[in-house]
């Protein structure tokens, strides 16, 4: 079975990389590898690299002091709600993207207009308007409903993730054969039809790469806003206030960078299903 | 930033339909929000309370342990107030927060905000809760780094972004000049200090000098000790700036009676959290644990006490008073000091309204008719030990 066999060879780069990460360790300098006054490979000390199995047992332990929670408990919190910030961000930046593709597709006029803005979009950096979509946010208030910070978080997220799919589907919208298109051409039939018929079937190949880093996008729009704000409750927040411990308790950065790991794993995992579920439109995928 | 409005107007025009359809996805789901718990305003019983937003200028940790207690023990209640605690992180300038008007109070340092006051922010310092420094620079004994003109030559840590001007003033005053020292750009942890990169390191008494003590020493297998350490204290050199200020809108303080009234109220119940901090330092630090901070135990009450010590016995009058010579040093250096660009925080003196010390000697002198002691001239620290890593 290829699908066995994919995930199998998945499984085994992870324990490749765990495999170098240890290699390393064990034969690499103390002190790093310096170019000039440059350090090009890092220091393999305990602190600055604990051992695989120093971050694994420091997962049972307490987060916090001698008892309470362990840090897989809270990590693993922190993990479901980065989540499903990043699910909502997903589904947003799907949507708006494909809205996107959609209307480039259509109106020949749109595409010159809106695709340099697209591109654009994506040299903003993150980390200025995290906190400026916050302090925006903050401002909104419809009937009962206020907005919040992790309703920002939610926008980067989406701001991210409906890059690749506006241009992804786009590239998919255009992919049909021009001889296809005449075809439906010489039927008569309008453009939705076309779309429907032709043009969307043909666009699931570039589609599901896209979603794909569109997942992705997702996680890190919402991890690294997370961190930006300082965002109570997911991995990010982690990500700071266990960077203090690094000196003391070095196993314990890597939780939460595991944590992300996990993640971006699972948001992988369902955009695979989704694949799944459009199997037959799937010949002649371009790779992501 | 320095025109919101037209930003903010182009930015929707191309992000309008993101915003649209997230709007449309949330409507749904109001979320809790980040705002401390206990701080919803729902209670059919509280209806009367004010609710007031303080922005603080990191995510929640016992160096607001004050603001936190005064919530927890219900002194802003006591006030009539409701106040929602809102977490600042890395790239969350509280300054601008409020003088955006999203909330009602900020904590901040008082030379980030004098710039901040200076490009047109219309904030006023209305209690200086902290009266000391907490700035250092710190190294290990065989550096032999223990005063500003060691640094010369040397590799100096500073997390820049306006933490570094009490490092370059105390310099300037041994005569050190910028480009006698290598700059270096500081992380959040000490590791680049442990592995000997930054030969003297930026560190906060209540913070990272403790991240020092909690790591093992690799030679002796024991966590670090002060024996290890040679610390610069920038009160001791006398280039100390003043530190965590309650900071409230200027205009609503001249123009809006409720807000000066809700102003008083709202420094009196702080200072109340204060005190009990310092009264309670173990108990105050779990307030603060409980509220959401992820800092190890000991390191949680290590930076109480230390914090503490910033605030206590104080010597202006009572906690929240500026003492002129303070002001006018933290001033001084703001205008006189130059950084590795060559500029200074403020070019002209600050305007009048940069402070005012009305509401906190008000609510100084209703806490002392109640017997509080705003001053604690008998505080003693508590003896902290460190864990490994802060447990």
């Amino acid at each position: 079975m290829t699908r066995v066999r994919s995930w199998g060879l998945g499984l085994l780069g992870l324990v490749v990389l765990g495999v170098v990460w240890e290699v390393y360790k064990a034969v690499g300098p103390d002190a790093g590898v310096k170019l000039g006054d440059r350090l090009v490979l890092p220091r393999t000390s305990d602190r600055a690299m604990p051992h695989l199995w120093d971050i694994a047992s420091r997962l049972t332990e307490p987060a916090l002091g001698r008892s309470g929670a362990p840090l897989w408990e809270v990590v693993g919190q922190a993990c479901l709600f980065t989540l499903k910030i990043a699910a909502i961000g997903w589904v947003v930046g799907v949507v708006v993207g494909l809205l996107l593709a959609l209307l480039m597709q259509r109106f020949r006029l749109a595409e010159a207009a809106v695709l340099p803005w697209v591109v654009l979009s994506q040299t903003v950096p993150l980390i200025a308007i995290a906190p400026l979509v916050r302090r925006w946010g903050s401002q909104l208030r419809i009937g009962s409903w206020a907005w919040d910070s992790q309703d920002s978080v939610a926008v980067i997220a989406a701001y991210l993730a409906f890059f690749p799919v506006a241009v992804g589907m786009l590239r998919g919208l255009k992919a049909p054969d021009a001889t296809h298109l005449d075809l439906m051409r010489t039927y008569g039939v309008g453009w939705r039809t076309t779309l429907l018929r032709l043009r969307l079937p043909a666009s699931v190949p570039f589609l599901l790469p896209a979603l794909r880093l569109a997942a992705a996008a997702a996680v890190i729009g919402t991890v690294v806003a997370e961190v930006s704000i300082g965002l109570r409750g997911g991995i990010g927040r982690l990500v700071i206030e266990y960077a203090q411990a690094a000196g003391g308790d070095p196993a314990k950065p890597w939780a939460p960078i595991l944590g992300a790991i996990v993640v971006g794993l699972v948001a992988a995992g369902f955009v695979a299903l989704l694949g799944l579920s459009l199997k037959t439109y799937r010949r002649g995928e371009v790779g992501a | 930033m320095g025109s919101p409005k037209i930003t903010r107007r182009t930015m929707l025009g191309r992000t309008g339909l993101a915003a649209a359809a997230v709007g449309l996805t949330l409507a749904g789901c109001g979320s809790s929000g980040d705002a401390a718990p206990g701080a919803s305003a729902s209670g059919s019983g509280e209806a009367s309370l004010t609710p007031v937003k303080l922005q603080l200028q990191w995510v929640a940790q016992a160096q607001f342990a004050g603001y936190y207690a005064a919530l927890d023990q219900g002194y802003y209640k006591e006030q009539g107030l409701d106040v929602s605690i809102v977490e600042g992180g890395p790239d969350i300038v509280p300054q601008d927060v409020l003088s955006a008007g999203d909330v009602d109070y900020a904590i901040s340092w008082v030379p980030k905000v004098l710039g901040s006051i200076e490009k047109g922010a219309k904030i006023t310092n209305v209690a200086q809760i902290f009266e000391r420094s907490g700035t250092t620079q710190i190294s290990f004994k065989s550096k032999g780094i223990t005063s500003p003109a060691d640094l010369k030559g040397k590799n100096v840590g500073s997390w820049g972004y306006g933490n570094e001007w009490e490092l370059f003033a105390g310099m300037q005053k041994a005569g050190v000049a910028v480009g006698d020292i290598k700059l270096v750009q500081q992380a959040f942890d000490m590791n680049g200090f442990l592995a000997g990169d930054i030969d003297a390191a930026q560190a906060m008494t209540y913070n990272e000098y403790a991240q020092v003590l909690e790591s093992e020493n690799p030679d002796t297998g024991q966590l670090y000790t002060p024996a290890d350490l040679n610390v610069i204290s920038w009160n001791d050199v006398g280039t100390n700036m003043l530190q965590d200020a309650i900071w409230a809108n200027s205009e609503k303080l001249s123009s809006d009676t409720a807000y000066q009234d809700q102003t008083t109220k709202f420094i009196k119940a702080s200072i109340k959290g204060w005190v009990y901090a310092r009264d309670n330092a173990q108990a105050a630090a779990d307030v603060v644990t409980n509220a959401g901070s992820q800092l190890g135990k000991s390191h949680q009450l290590w930076q109480t006490n230390e914090v503490n010590k910033l605030i206590w016995p104080s010597t202006s009058g009572g906690i929240g008073m500026i003492s002129d010579v303070a002001w006018s040093r933290t001033v001084g250096i703001a205008k006189g000091t130059k950084n590795e660009t060559g500029a200074t925080i403020i070019s002209a003196d600050p305007p009048e309204t940069a402070k005012n010390m009305t509401y906190v000697e008000k609510a100084l002198t209703e806490l002392k008719s109640e017997g509080v002691d705003v001053e604690g001239k008998g505080f003693t620290p508590v003896t902290v030990t460190l864990e490994k890593g802060g447990a």
